[in-house]
């Protein structure tokens, strides 16, 4: 793939990161490689302290790493002055959980902060900031101060003042963790919006899975300060081969909890597998009763999943003449039955 | 005599509640800038700003005036009267106000500056566009204590002949027991202090946005 041999636009080559506080050390990253390229929305999800939030802010150098490096645009961070890493950062935009917008700035002149930063003269700054006020769909805004907006709103101006400088990536941390479900959907589809139109890099820190299989297009899995997977999010979510990853794929832990000892199949259906009704020749072909425990449709990266959960029939032999079946199909079928949560 | 009074002990007060700001305010800003996790971290400068804020703050005001009497001739040219007082009540004042401001600026929520610093704001940038205009409401409210505090000890200085309501208190209620003159002068230091006070609230509370 030609993806592979362009230069990424982040790389973190064996990067680590320890805390050294008065109590001990936390290391809080280990050995970690990863590449993000150009246009993809990259999702990184983790259980809390995993070092969600720690990778993240290497990539602006907010964090220091203590060991290995990170290359942004073809250049390693940790090999910059104090003045070249701030021009660097004007380069990126990054959005947190709570926001964090000036509270006695208004909306607008939040927007020209990063401007003013940048040396942009007043009045272009103005206009700059208007064009972003409409992007996010704001325009009326431009004179309230943060108090008077809703955590949606405040979170679609720290959007459009993150996007100010026409950065090159934009980092999310957790951008939507303080929202509820609805205008987590719509800030979502903002990032997207964004993504698409400007063509800007995304990378998104979050602990929610139906975050990533709604917009990413790639995914690493992190598990207690290391990458246990990555990859793009089609592949993760039909193969996901660490416990971590399965852990997030599978969509809840009673549920396979409640399975354990059983022989269970996990089938899942991507947009490009027949119409035929297959659990019906299944049972057909096989002669065996299954029953389904779980189905589900997922919408990941704007593709139709379907993932349905069968119990498998005690005999072995039949349960791996099902199995047989369902792969020649071409159907992704894999047990769960040995999985504990 | 009281009208003089009362504009003597206004000059003696706002003069050195303006320039005890002039060290303070950047003191303060120092001290938390120099702090190990922000922006400018050097703990050496911050214990030494440290101590001596505190040496400073712990001599009682009384036995400062007296203390720095030959600063105050030098500056001045004089040790008495409502100039020469603003010499000791600068000296006073600044450390406390340097405290003031330290404690302004470190309630600011930390992400906003983190917010700044990930736009590649420098330090510089981050103090004057950030901290401070974020610190406001909190930073006038402190004023509006400074200068009662100030004023408080502007009528102590008084005892040395430092001019204005203090002096006159002193000068007819003590040494020649004219109570009525003393009790208006009191009045008026209450009234004085009350307008200072509400006045920086209500400042304080047009500024914040927040509400
Ligand atoms: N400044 C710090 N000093 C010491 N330890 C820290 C510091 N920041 C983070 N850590 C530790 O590093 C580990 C990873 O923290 P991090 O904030 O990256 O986790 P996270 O995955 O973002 O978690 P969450 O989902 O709860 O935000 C944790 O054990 C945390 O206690
Ligand atoms: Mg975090």
């Amino acid at each position: 793939m030609s993806r592979q041999l362009e230069e990424p636009i982040i790389e973190f080559k064996a990067l680590g990161k320890t805390f050294s506080s008065a109590n001990g050390e936390v290391k809080a990253l280990k050995n970690i490689n990863l590449k993000i390229h150009k246009g993809d929305i990259f999702g990184i999800i983790g259980m809390s302290g995993a070092g969600k939030s720690t990778l993240v802010r290497c990539i602006n150098y907010l964090e220091k790493p203590t060991e290995g490096e990170i290359w942004f645009d073809g250049r390693e961070l940790g090999s910059l002055n104090e003045k070249d890493l701030r021009k660097v950062r004007q380069s990126m935009g990054m959005i947190f959980q709570q926001f964090n917008l000036w509270m006695q700035r208004t909306a607008e002149s939040n927007i020209c902060f990063p401007l003013e930063i940048a040396g942009v003269d007043k009045k272009e700054a103005k206009l700059r900031a208007q064009e972003l006020l409409k992007l996010v769909g704001l325009e009326d805004k431009a004179g309230a101060y943060p108090a008077q907006l809703s955590g949606g709103q405040k979170q679609r101006i720290a959007i459009a003042r993150a996007l100010a400088t026409n950065p090159k990536v934009l980092l999310c941390d957790e951008a939507t963790s303080a929202l509820d479900p609805t205008t987590t959907e719509s800030i979502l589809n903002l990032l997207k919006d964004i993504n698409k139109k400007l063509g800007i890099t995304i990378v998104i820190i979050t602990h929610e899975m139906n975050v990533v299989e709604k917009i990413c297009s790639h995914v690493a899995i992190i598990d207690k300060s290391e990458i246990a997977e990555a990859g793009k999010v089609h592949d993760i979510f039909t193969h996901p081969k660490t416990q971590a990853a399965q852990r997030l794929v599978y969509p809840n832990d009673n549920r396979i909890n409640h399975l354990v000892g059983k022989r269970c199949c996990r089938i899942v259906f991507d947009g490009s597998s027949s119409y035929d009704p297959v659990v019906a020749s299944m049972i057909l072909e096989c002669k065996v009763l299954v029953n389904i425990l779980y189905a589900d449709m997922k919408d990941i990266d704007g593709k139709a999943f379907g993932e349905l959960i069968i119990q498998l029939p005690e005999d072995e032999k039949t349960a791996d003449k099902v199995i047989g079946y369902l792969h020649s199909k071409n159907l992704q079928a894999e047990e769960v039955s040995n999985y504990v949560g | 005599m009281i009208i003089k009074g009362i504009f003597e002990t206004l000059y003696m007060t706002l003069m050195s509640t303006l320039l005890a700001y002039v060290i303070g305010l950047p003191l303060g800003v120092i001290l938390v800038v120099t702090e190990k996790e922000s922006i400018l971290p050097n703990l050496g400068l911050n214990k030494i700003l440290n101590i001596i804020v505190n040496l400073a703050r712990s001599v009682p005001f009384l036995i400062l005036l007296i203390a720095v009497l030959p600063i105050t001739r030098f500056i001045t040219g004089t040790t008495i009267g409502s100039t020469a007082t603003v010499v000791p009540l600068v000296i006073a004042a600044a450390p406390f106000i340097a405290r003031l401001v330290e404690s302004s600026i470190k309630e600011i929520d930390k992400g906003i500056i983190e917010a700044a610093l990930s736009m590649g704001a420098s330090p510089f940038q981050i103090i004057y566009k950030v901290m401070v205009p974020e610190a406001t409401p909190s930073l006038i409210v402190g004023a509006a204590i400074a200068t009662t505090t100030i004023l408080g000890y502007s009528a102590m200085a008084g005892i040395v002949g430092g001019g204005g309501l203090g002096t006159i208190a002193i000068n007819y209620g003590y040494y020649r027991y004219e109570k009525g003159i003393m009790i208006v002068t009191v009045i008026l230091l209450i009234l004085i202090v009350q307008v200072l006070q509400e006045a920086g609230m209500q400042i304080a509370r047009k500024k914040d946005k927040r509400k």
